[in-house]
């Protein structure tokens, strides 16, 4: 780590320390469009959001976690030569200024064993973590198993 | 649905009803299918299989439906959702005409998905959905009878795995013979042109 690296460091802490909330990659991520597609039973749901960063820097998604699922992982489907599949990912980077879909048939959250029912109309809370540990608290509304189009 | 689309839809009615006719007309030069012809390049429908209620069916038992094959597993939480929505959405837009067809969704996973699962899945999506499942052999003989492939990908840590499976939709007449293939770049306005077209076909003699 070079000089400049670690004063760097130590300012950012210093930020950090001070409470300067906006210094972290959720602090500059706008979510919207967030739903849940709920399936019958207990099977896995897909959870979808379109977030957008408003930062000067990159924002990475890392995780995400909800007390209404015992795991939620980050996925990506794709189909190539006619095959589908799906795929966990470790991460995914919202460009600076920049904004990505989490959007069916490609990057999704897999949300599995929901600790209570969750039933279509439900608000489901999820908290997504970002590459520098900050967190960014969503509301995602459950959908039916045959929802399309965009979130009413 | 634009003019052009309007002006093809009666044009290949015309053809589907010109046979009828006159005795002319050719059929699978003349209709204007939007989706790929696989007319007379792959089997009929045909397999041993059990239904959503428990029950043990064939291909024969679909005739006088014109039927969509699609494989998936329930356990998938992305792309087999979004094309079974799809396909509900497909089926809403051909109004009544929809009750003279079938979705089959055929397991790809019948370690898991009991034909219980099965039900309560499909019934998720549109009421003219079938879930079928059944034995390892009889599923990848027909996923071999279609040259499509699945693959059960390792376990994770708790046991979960996922299964790659082919994104084709194959379609079908009353009659069971292989017509149209779907795949998912193709417009939910092609799925509903062609759709109404096959349907219109009428019912076997
Ligand atoms: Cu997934």
């Amino acid at each position: 780590m070079s000089a400049r690296r670690a004063g760097l460091a130590v300012v950012l802490m210093v930020a950090l320390l001070a409470g300067r909330a906006e210094a972290t990659e959720a602090a500059h991520v706008i979510p919207s469009h967030a739903w849940i597609r709920v399936l019958p039973g207990d099977l896995p749901a897909g959870a979808y959001v379109v977030l957008e960063n408003q930062g000067n820097q990159p924002a990475t998604l890392r995780a995400a976690s909800s007390p209404a699922y015992a795991e939620a992982m980050l996925h990506r489907s794709s189909t190539e030569n006619g095959v589908s599949r799906m795929a966990m990912v470790d991460d995914l980077a919202i460009p600076a200024h920049g904004k990505v879909e989490l959007s069916p048939g490609g990057y999704h959250l897999m949300l599995m064993k929901a600790r209570t029912a969750v039933r279509p109309g439900d608000k489901v809370r999820l908290q997504l973590r970002f590459d520098d540990g900050s967190t960014l608290e969503v509301d995602f509304l459950a959908r039916p198993a045959n929802a399309t189009g965009d979130t009413p | 649905m634009t003019l052009r689309r309007a002006g093809r839809l009666v044009l290949g009615l015309a053809c589907l009803l010109a046979p009828l006719l006159l005795a002319g007309c050719n059929r699978d030069d003349a209709i204007p299918w939007q989706l790929t012809n696989v007319t007379g390049h792959m089997p009929d429908l045909d397999f041993h299989l059990v239904d959503d209620q428990g029950k043990q069916v064939t291909g024969q038992d679909y005739h006088g439906k014109v039927v969509l094959l699609y494989f998936g597993y329930t356990h998938c939480p992305d792309v087999c959702p979004l094309t079974l929505a799809h396909l509900h959405v497909v089926m809403q837009r051909l109004g009544p005409l929809a009750d003279g067809a079938r979705i089959l969704f055929v397991s790809v996973d019948p370690a898991r998905d009991t034909p219980e699962v099965m039900h309560a899945y499909v019934n998720a999506f549109d009421p003219r959905a079938v879930g079928l499942t059944g034995s390892p052999r009889e599923i990848e003989a027909l996923s071999k009878r279609y040259r499509s492939a699945f693959t059960r990908e390792p376990d994770d840590a708790n046991g979960q795995y996922e299964v790659s499976h082919s994104s084709a939709i194959y379609i079908f007449d009353r009659n069971g013979n292989a017509r149209l293939l779907s795949t998912p770049d193709r417009s939910l306005d092609d799925l509903v042109h062609d759709l109404h077209l096959l349907l219109s076909l009428g019912n076997p003699a």
